[in-house]
């Protein structure tokens, strides 16, 4: 028999990978890979142009050596990062602030590691990053300076509502997904329809509700500071999202198992802590990475509410007096940070995605 | 008692009184101690309000708005303002992501490398980022004078992009408008109606065109009738004094907003048509090819239409997580429904109910869009594919 390739000319096969044809099959995909080509080059030039050979790296001219040049001017940088990092945080504890904010990330790179992947585990770690971090910035003990909320800012502030509205959060959102599969009927459509509700509204009115409502609603004495109204806001809004896609991985289970456990005579609470949770979370593991990623992103719209983390403080460092015309150089910055954090996190999500697929063949 | 509590009918009534006496409790005891602080504020609650005039000026109105105009008149502005810049919006995010997930799924590997280095580049930066960014860039474009200009009748400086406008009034817009949507269903009906199916198609064609035409012509006349006092049925936008008349101004803050959701959305669209082009069988290109229809053609005809069918529920989730992101409009001052109900709050003390009716407004907007959107989805999806 022969072989159908064979039969068909040459220059009507679809091109292999890897072979110059891909590049150069025909005159129009030739034309479109040169102006590719040149396309990419003309912009990588310009930004190797802009943001290296002809930047202006220290302050020492100050910002009138930056308007001599034409590249960027990360002297601005050089000028302002502290502000930029640590906000308002007082200047002489900035290493406080700093060594927090690397707790906390280590802390989160801990927990990417299998070996910590228990309940128990997992808990312990997060409980000992929070307080080690919670020490460090609040200060008042073990001869440190006691810095208020209010002082808090820059990174350290993101990453910190960040990580703790995740991590107050998750329990919610397991907890809702429960609710929502429950077999009585009063008790799932009320979850369901508060899920939707608050679904559907925009992150930027929950802060809100939650920095300016709550002392509203909220007696005298139980209102609390500002700054953890906000993250309980934050951490109701992840668990939302959180909820439906641990409800996805939880509806995903093959009956057989929950039947199974239920002949076996496990209760309730037994089928759900050794059989649905494990292998719901085993699903839902992609998607859950992918709402941290989100998640991580939305942090930045706490400044809508007057929290002065990392967005803010770029803000205040180009927005006064001498540095007014370098605001590229301070949203590169801060872009930049972000982009280290997200794009490893998303990373992370898909090497975790490819193994669990592995897994399951 | 033990006895009863074995019982799984009364423990399910049970457990459900309960929670819900939980849920109504804590509602009751916020509403209680809501209407407590109100009243220590000397606020009478109720929608009253909502006919006071509200005092305060807003700086981009689509309908004519003075500050002596009661609250409900602002924040229909709002909405109106939120659905303006929504629709716009995904409109271009839309577009943009069509161009880049064509990119992404194309033959040639230089094309490939520009619609992924594009996605990982502003996926992994926040909006807000984008927004700030947009919204500096778009203030220190050269002041008035100085604006740059297309022909002098399209001026870009720091005060916004000004554009020509049709000036006419409010009727005839609408009534020239509604006579191109009858023309155009009127066309579309007549090319496309099984009724006329037997018909020539020349004569088919000859009787869509004329309908066209017509329609065009009546909405010109309209316009033409209701044209504004300066006498010219466009007004062009030029410098008198320190800024531009005329025309229709897009300002600073709307312009950064656009251009945010359009690049950042564009990504996440982008993501998810590609996800439909991969799932295409080679099979239907193949045979599209094999039938002698051209690049362009397999890909409007047979690629695009089969991919956003393939996606378009995912796609629904997607447009209305974006229409929330007009609510960024707070961070630089554009009055959407969400800046409008949060300025109200401070200046009438009428918290709760404002947030009842902000809770409301986005559950009917997001409701009605994935209603229609899924209405959409049930008329196209493939038949016997079950893409949902």
């Amino acid at each position: 028999m022969t072989d159908l390739a064979d039969r068909v000319p040459l220059a009507q096969q679809p091109p292999k990978p890897g072979s110059g044809r891909v590049f150069f099959g025909s005159p129009v995909n030739s034309a479109v890979s040169v102006t590719c080509l040149l396309l990419i080059g003309y912009v990588f030039w310009h930004v190797l142009d802009w943001g290296v050979m002809n930047a202006v790296w220290t302050d020492a001219g100050g910002p009138e050596a930056c308007h001599a040049s034409s590249g960027a001017c990360w002297a601005i940088i050089n000028a302002r990062w502290r502000l930029i990092l640590f906000g308002l945080y007082p200047f002489d504890e900035h290493w406080r602030s700093g060594l927090a904010c690397v707790v906390v990330v280590l802390t989160a790179i801990l927990s990417c590691l299998p070996v910590f992947w228990q309940t128990v585990r997992l808990a312990t770690l997060w409980v000992c990053g929070f307080a080690i971090f919670y020490i460090l910035m609040r200060g008042g003990m073990l001869g440190l300076a006691s810095v208020p909320e209010e002082k808090w800012g820059g990174l350290s502030l993101t990453v910190f509502i960040f990580a703790s509205g995740v991590l107050v959060g998750m329990p919610v959102a397991i907890g809702l997904a429960l609710l929502r599969r429950s077999t009585l009927p009063v008790i799932s459509r009320t979850t369901g329809a508060f899920i939707d509700a608050v679904r559907s509204l925009p992150l930027v009115s929950i802060l809100f509700t939650a920095a300016v409502i709550f002392p509203f609603v909220l007696p005298p004495g139980f209102q609390g500071e500002k700054l953890y109204r906000v993250i309980v806001g934050f951490a109701l809004f992840f668990a939302v999202y959180q909820a439906e896609i641990i409800r996805g991985g939880i509806q995903s289970i093959p009956v057989g198992q929950d039947e199974a456990a239920k002949a076996l005579g496990l209760s309730y609470w037994q089928r759900v802590r050794m059989i649905i949770l494990p292998q719901a979370f085993r699903y839902a593991l992609p998607p859950t990475i992918n709402q941290i990623v989100t998640t991580f992103k939305e942090t930045s719209l706490v400044v809508i509410v007057g929290f002065f983390e990392i967005m803010a403080s770029g803000n205040a460092a180009y927005g006064t007096g001498e540095w007014t015309f370098a605001y590229v150089e301070v949203y590169a910055f801060i872009a930049m940070i972000y982009f280290a954090f997200v794009f490893t996190l998303s990373r992370y999500g898909a090497y975790l995605e490819r193994v669990m697929r592995v897994g399951q063949q | 008692m033990l006895k009863l509590l074995r019982n799984a009918r009364f423990r399910n009534w049970a457990a459900q009184a309960l929670f819900l006496a939980a849920v109504v409790g804590v509602i009751v005891f916020f509403a209680l101690t809501a209407s407590a602080n109100m009243r220590a504020q000397g606020i009478t609650a109720g929608f009253g309000f909502l006919f006071q005039s509200t005092g305060w000026d807003i700086n981009f109105s689509l309908l004519p708005y003075t500050p002596n105009d009661p609250y409900w008149k602002v924040l229909v502005i709002g909405m109106v303002n939120t659905l303006f810049l929504g629709s716009i919006s995904l409109i271009l995010a839309t577009m943009v992501g069509m161009v880049v997930a064509a990119a992404r799924t194309a033959r040639n590997p230089m094309l490939n490398a520009i619609g992924t280095i594009y996605v990982d580049t502003f996926r992994n930066v926040p909006i807000l980022l984008q927004v700030f960014f947009w919204y500096a860039v778009y203030t220190r474009l050269p002041p008035p004078r100085q604006a740059y200009s297309i022909f002098d009748t399209v001026f870009l400086s720091a005060r916004g992009l000004f554009i020509p406008a049709l000036d006419v009034s409010a009727i005839a817009a609408v009534g020239a408008s509604l006579a191109v949507i009858v023309g155009l269903g009127a066309a579309l009906w007549i090319a496309h109606a099984r009724r006329f199916a037997r018909k020539e198609p020349s004569l088919r064609r000859a009787g869509w065109l004329a309908v066209l035409a017509l329609s065009f012509a009546v909405a010109l006349v309209i316009l033409f009738v209701g044209r504004g006092e300066e006498g010219a049925v466009i007004s062009v936008p030029a410098l008198k004094g320190l800024n531009f008349r005329g025309g229709i101004a897009i300002p600073p803050e709307f312009a950064a907003l656009a251009t945010s959701i359009m690049i950042y959305g564009g990504t996440y669209i982008a993501e998810v048509l590609r996800a439909g082009f991969l799932a295409v069988s080679r099979g239907q290109v193949e045979a599209a090819t094999a039938l002698g229809l051209r690049p362009w053609e397999v890909f409007s005809r047979i690629r695009l239409p089969l991919a956003i069918r393939m996606v378009l529920p995912t796609l629904i989730n997607q447009y209305v997580w974006l229409l929330k992101a007009t609510t960024l409009g707070i961070a630089v001052g554009f009055t959407d429904y969400f800046m409008v109900v949060a300025v109200s709050i401070t200046q009438s003390g009428h918290t709760i109910e404002l947030i009842a009716l902000l809770i409301a407004g986005f559950l009917i907007v997001n409701y009605s869009l994935s209603t229609i959107l899924n209405r959409i989805n049930k008329a196209v999806a493939i038949k016997g594919l079950s893409t949902s």
